[in-house]
């Protein structure tokens, strides 16, 4: 990060200093540490919008800078969430029943200890047995690893084999739809080893840690907040080279790029695997704050969302990204969660609960049609600057 | 003069039409060389050809010193070898600046880690407004590319194919659209640019064709009609027939 | 016992037509009197015999009564009546010689008889002969119906005996069928078994198998190295198990052993850990510390010291274990004593088990034909707005729901079924139709040319239509019945069977692929469409309305997705969410196919159909496996095929 990259892109200072605000505040309102203004279960929704505006940066790479609109980038994003889960899942457990197993005359073997926590977490698909997959479950420093790696492996033989067959256009957005749908499948069943449809909860207990949730919820906050800036100024700094040049080129004509010299297939599976990477911190942080996580969150119509948001906030500059997720998930949860006040028409009342995808649904039919530049034409049109010179 | 590519015996069909057909074409390292023929005659198949877009049924493509086959390569292979091409319609990235556009053809390495980590130079910086004075771009090179006119767009591009260093340049319909002195611009750009290198150019203007003042092949349904100077092919029985028969 | 008894009573009976023995019912009553009124399941047997042996024609009546807890006794002299209550709580009784009316008497003066469930069970078995050739057709079928649920070798013979006075062919035809498979089972001489069996060799019915496999029952049975006068010596060895070969591994021998009490048990981890525990002196077991015995090696450690102190059982060890087995053969014995009719019952058996695989898999074929023809129905209408015209859209799914709520809203106000479906089709056609219009008109056509904007757009779309639908209609799913003569399944044979449904989905996949091609090749609209798709300006140069064939042609597209969505709507259930189970499997079919081509979609619809149907039967208790595998299967195909199976080429395909 040069001094040259930030005066370059004078847009990534503001925004990382507006997110440093942002967090200080929450922080300094929070019950945990300061005035308690913001509840704990606000601070967990304000950290799990910071996580889905990661994703969305990941999100605007490879579909607002490379052109490729997936989607399939929810499906890392859970992936990210199972990795972080079965180390939290299996930990707590552990503790619990070694807790437990002491209590005995005898010390608790190794073998009892497996076979109990084996016991407690997959009772409830009726097995008891460890899958392969929980091999690495018991080491934190894998588990983390995997977070980044599982999801980046998925995308790049996913990636590979599509790329290679120059599947572009709707018909890579079909093809990563249909392995979304592929994995969720997948993980509905009992036999996936992680839990079908019970997915895999609890995780918002840290394990071996005694701070309250209130103190816990601030922790994940920070980190997603982290993780966010350190997201954005990666992809910024991706996307305002020579590289990102060349994306942008492959974006507006694919042939001319390759015509140029340049391995298209190359760039966009590393684009590809890059963001499902990011994708995959996200969803590691996102989960623990929800506590729970389950197949239905990797449903393709989840990964539609993501684009809804980014498309919303204006595709092509990652300050857009990160406004229409933040803007559209918030306001989302606002009317979901029963606070929106009811519109009583006198022979109908709206309950916003129901009504709100048909809302939102058909504004993002009329964002498609009448803004596709989204929340970030406004900025454009107020700052007066050339779209696409930057984040 | 050596050869530098030579394709022989190439033909394609699509669907049972012939769009070449048992082609032979050969140019030297240093040659501008005209190719002319009516609509439909394969001249656009024939450097999908070469610059591996369209794979072809039968025949040889060798390349260089070495006779490489440039049959299987993938485009960008075949494009970091040495070959350049300049499309009929202007192509440049039209929301990036004269600049990026310029750095993004300019010889580098061109895998996705080096790029990433790339960062102009002095020199490459200069190269660039070398070239852009060459095309005449050095008062736009931080303009947004789109807000060139037509003219300049086919300079751009001819300029990002010159910052390549390709060892053949394959240009296609270049004079299209332009006024006459723009026209004289770009027959200089590209005479001077043969010096060094080969060059074929694809048009349709015999005009244009005459000012070039280089051997012409003339392709007719996939396959080449007579080869010579332009005077030479002009007075050829076949070709008047191709081109004025109907 | 008692049933062998009852039969070679009934055989001696039936065959030789003895005259009756006794005089009157009441007289053949009162002979069994202290039997009958003292009824249990174990003592009943010989009275119920000696009822049937006497030959009466009135027997049936008495037997009937008595099930049916309506034979009452006379408390002044112990007769027997049939009776019934009168409507002031008196009973009239009758004789059963002649069903004579004899008085009516309080209920003070009568005993009702109450047979257990499990004599009534007896009696009923009794009966079963009587009924197999009652003149009332609908009690000889109960008949054979019970003896199919339970047969029994006393019932083999009354069957035999009905079967020549049979005169419906249907039932003469299953009392033959059951006479065989009773045979099989239950015939005492072994040659009748034998033919039995070889006649049936490789039936494919289920009752046949039924039959074969208790005849092929088998035990394990040890039998000690050297023993030879044992009872099972000379049974009829199915074959003998080597312990520690894949049929008998070692630990299941051994296990064997111990439950027969010819082994010691080895010692369990809890018996080991129950051991150490006893043994705990101040906080130590066998010289180890008890905070130590954290691991298996401790613990046996520890235990091992108990061993040596003797305060424990030495553990058994693998030679111990080798030596039992050792001194021990294991073998499969039929529970069918004569190896004649097992040999041909397993050949009969492997037989028909290869003929029920060959039919199985013909089934197999015929599910994933009706599968495809599934996919083909939903996919059709996108072949057309996708396939044809190239627009994306991906509130398809949308509207093959709205077609089947159409069909279910039609169902609410016409209740006879067939009439709502013949009115839900066109109805739902129009709406989707119109629906079509509507969203081609406001959306796509601003939309020409950037596909991904189209694709989110109609996402919008979708999202909206799906809420729309579940507050309307609420989020349990709605039936949608099928008439009634959509209801039945075609029976080929006991494995291959199609319902009718399926069979009508695949006739109406077949029209619409006649229709569809009909639109395309003959008709204006077809001409006109594919000419606005191909080269929209010349289209339009030559007076061709551009706009209003996209229009129309959209419109068509979607509202072939409604009437698929009432096919659909009639053997899956119609929730607001069934067209997200149907668009990406559509979107695949049609890719998968080869865009723009109708035989594409086809063959796409037949594979994906098959694949599927293909993995269900390899794993089939799993069918999201099956759909994981599928995806993942056509991502591997597009490496191959990346236009489809059926591509169109050339210049134009390559852009």
């Amino acid at each position: 990060m040069n001094r040259s990259f930030i005066a370059r892109n004078p847009s990534v200072l503001i925004f990382l200093s507006i997110l440093a605000l942002f967090t200080l505040l929450v922080t300094l309102l929070s019950e945990g540490f300061g005035a308690g203004l913001v509840s704990t279960s606000m601070v967990k929704t304000l950290g799990k919008t910071l996580c889905l505006c990661l994703i969305a940066v990941a999100m605007d790479l490879i579909w607002g800078y490379t052109g490729i609109l997936s989607l399939g980038h929810f499906a890392f994003f859970g992936l990210g969430g199972y990795m972080i889960g079965m180390w939290l899942m299996f930990e707590r457990t552990r503790q619990i029943v070694v807790t437990s197993l002491s209590e005995g005359v005898l010390p608790p073997t190794p073998e009892d200890i497996q076979a109990a926590i084996g016991n407690q977490i997959f009772g409830v698909v009726g097995s008891s047995e460890f899958p392969l997959i929980w091999m690495f479950a018991d080491s934190l420093v894998l588990q983390l690893a995997f977070v980044v790696l599982v999801p980046g492996a998925l995308a790049f033989v996913f990636g590979w084999l599509a790329f290679r067959s120059r599947v572009t256009g709707v018909y890579l957005s079909i093809l990563t739809q249909a392995m979304t749908l592929g994995l969720s499948l997948y993980l509905f069943q009992n036999a996936s080893g992680l839990r079908g449809n019970n997915g895999l909860s609890g995780l918002q207990n840290l394990p071996g840690v005694t701070a309250p949730q209130s103190v816990v919820s601030l922790w994940f906050f920070w980190a997603s907040a982290l993780a966010l800036a350190l997201g954005y100024l990666l992809v910024a700094w991706v996307v305002s080279g020579k590289f990102g040049s060349v994306i942008r080129g492959i974006r507006d004509n694919e042939a001319r790029v390759r015509f140029l010299g340049y391995s298209v297939e190359s760039y966009k599976l590393a684009v590809f695997t890059l963001t499902a990477c990011i994708s995959g911190i996200a969803g590691a942080l996102y989960y623990p704050q929800a506590g729970i996580i389950n197949p239905a969150e990797v449903a393709p119509i989840a990964s539609i969302y993501l684009a809804v948001w980014v498309a919303i906030g204006g595709r092509g500059r990652l300050y857009g990204a990160v406004i229409g997720t933040a803007l559209v998930s918030l306001v989302s949860s606002w009317f979901t969660g029963g606070q929106a006040p009811d519109v009583n028409l006198g022979f109908y009342t709206i309950k916003w609960v129901d009504w709100w995808l048909v809302l939102l649904g058909l504004s993002f039919v009329l964002v498609t049609l009448y803004a596709p530049r989204g929340i970030g034409g406004l900025f454009d049109l107020v700052a007066r600057k050339n779209p696409g010179e930057g984040p | 003069m050596s050869t530098l590519l030579e394709v022989s015996g190439v033909t394609v069909s699509f669907d049972g039409f012939r769009a070449i057909n048992n082609l032979s074409f050969q140019i030297g390292a240093a040659e501008l060389r005209a190719v002319i023929g009516p609509n439909g005659a394969g001249k656009t198949t024939f450097m999908d050809i070469v610059t591996g877009k369209t794979r072809p049924d039968e025949g040889h493509i060798l390349w260089g010193e070495k006779s490489i086959s440039l049959i299987g390569m993938s485009e960008a292979k075949i494009a970091q070898a040495g070959i350049g091409r300049k499309f009929q319609k202007p192509t440049v990235f039209e929301d990036q600046t004269v600049q990026e556009n310029l750095l993004m053809a300019l010889r580098k390495d061109r895998s996705p880690l080096a790029v990433l980590l790339f960062r102009p130079s002095v020199p490459d910086l200069d190269r660039v407004a070398e070239l852009a004075a060459e095309i005449g771009l050095t008062e736009m090179l931080l303009r947004v590319s789109g807000e060139l006119s037509h003219g300049q767009k086919q300079w751009l591009e001819i300029g990002m194919l010159l910052a390549q260093e390709p060892r053949l340049l394959l240009v296609d319909e270049p004079a299209a659209g332009m006024t006459l002195a723009e026209r004289e611009k770009t027959t200089a750009i590209l005479t001077e640019a043969a010096k060094t290198r080969a060059v074929v150019v694809v048009e349709h203007d015999m005009e244009f064709v005459r000012r070039l003042n280089c051997k012409v092949t003339v392709l007719h349904e996939g396959a080449v009609l007579a080869e010579g100077s332009l005077d030479h092919v002009t007075k050829n029985k076949d070709v008047s027939v191709v081109y004025l028969g109907r | 016992m008692k049933s062998l008894f009852l039969a070679l009573l009934s055989a001696v009976l039936l065959t030789t037509a003895a005259p009756a023995m006794a005089g009157t019912v009441q007289e053949v009553l009162q002979d069994q009197r202290a039997l009958i009124e003292k009824s249990s399941r174990r003592t009943v047997g010989p009275a119920i015999d000696a009822l049937v042996m006497s030959d009466l024609p009135q027997m049936q009546a008495v037997l009937e009564a008595w099930q049916a807890k309506e034979m009452w006794q006379r408390k002044e002299d112990g007769w027997f009546f049939a009776a019934s209550k009168n409507a002031d709580g008196t009973y009239v009784l009758h004789r059963f010689e002649d069903g004579t009316k004899v008085g009516d008497y309080a209920k003070g003066a009568l005993k009702q008889l109450k047979p257990n469930s499990g004599v009534r069970a007896m009696i009923a078995t009794a009966l079963v002969q009587y009924q197999l050739s009652d003149p009332d057709i609908n009690k000889r079928t109960g008949a054979l119906d019970s003896i199919a649920r339970d047969p029994e070798a006393a019932l083999l013979a009354p069957l035999r005996a009905s079967i020549p006075g049979e005169t419906d062919p249907g039932v003469l035809s299953r009392k033959t069928r059951l006479e065989r498979l009773m045979s099989m089972a239950y015939d005492t001489d072994i040659a009748v078994r034998v033919t039995a069996i070889n006649d049936m060799s490789g039936d494919l019915g289920v009752d046949f198998r039924a039959t074969l496999n208790p005849i092929l029952t088998t035990k394990t049975t040890i039998l000690a190295v050297g023993q030879t006068t044992d009872a099972t010596t000379d049974a009829n060895v199915a074959r003998v198990l080597l312990p520690g070969s894949e049929t008998l591994s070692t630990q299941a021998a051994y296990a064997l052993l111990v439950a027969a009490d010819l082994a010691p048990a080895e010692l369990t981890q809890d018996a080991r850990d129950a051991a150490l525990e006893a043994n705990i002196e101040a906080g130590r077991v066998g010289g180890f510390p008890v905070a130590q015995l954290g691991t298996q090696a401790k613990r046996d450690a520890a235990y091992d010291a108990l061993v040596a102190a003797d305060l424990a059982a030495p553990r058994i060890t693998a030679e111990d274990i080798a030596a039992s087995l050792a001194s021990y053969q294991f073998r499969e014995i039929y529970q069918e004593p004569s190896q004649a009719v097992t040999d041909v019952a397993a050949a009969a058996l492997a037989k028909s088990e290869g003929r029920v695989a060959v039919n199985q898999a013909v089934d197999l074929g015929l599910d994933a034909l009706s599968l495809a023809s599934i996919y083909f129905l939903a996919a059709i209408g996108l072949a057309i707005t996708f396939g044809v015209m190239g627009v994306i859209n991906m509130a398809h799914g949308e509207f093959i729901m709205m077609g089947a709520y159409t069909g279910y809203v039609v169902q609410m106000f016409i209740a006879n079924h067939t009439l709502s479906i013949l009115v839900a089709v066109p109805l739902a056609f129009a709406v989707t139709f119109a629906a079509g219009v509507a969203l081609e008109r406001l959306v796509i056509r601003w939309l020409a040319h950037r596909p991904l904007e189209t694709l989110l757009a109609t996402f919008g779309v979708s999202i909206a239509l799906q809420q729309l639908a579940k507050n309307i209609f609420g989020t349990q799913a709605r039936p949608l019945t099928a008439p009634a003569w959509l209801d039945g399944t075609w029976v080929i044979n006991d494995v291959v069977a199609i319902s009718s449904i399926r069979i009508a989905i695949f006739i109406l996949a077949l029209l619409f692929l006649g229709l569809f091609l009909f639109i395309m090749k003959r008709t204006r609209l077809g001409l006109e469409t594919r000419a606005v798709t191909q080269t929209p300006r010349m289209a339009a140069s030559m007076g061709i309305n551009p706009d209003r064939v996209n229009m129309l042609t959209f419109g068509l597209g979607s509202g072939i997705a409604g009437i698929a969505g009432v096919a659909i709507g009639l053997f899956a259930k119609v929730t607001s969410e069934m067209g997200g189970d149907y668009i990406v499997q559509s979107f695949m079919t049609v890719v998968v196919g080869g865009v723009g081509n109708i035989w594409g979609t086809l063959a796409g619809a037949m594979m994906i159909g098959g694949f599927q149907k293909g993995v269900e039967w390899l794993n089939p208790s799993n069918t999201l496996a099956a759909q994981t595998y599928m995806i993942v299967f056509i991502i591997i195909f597009i490496q191959f095929r990346p236009r489809g199976i059926i591509a169109l080429k050339g210049r134009a395909a390559g852009d």
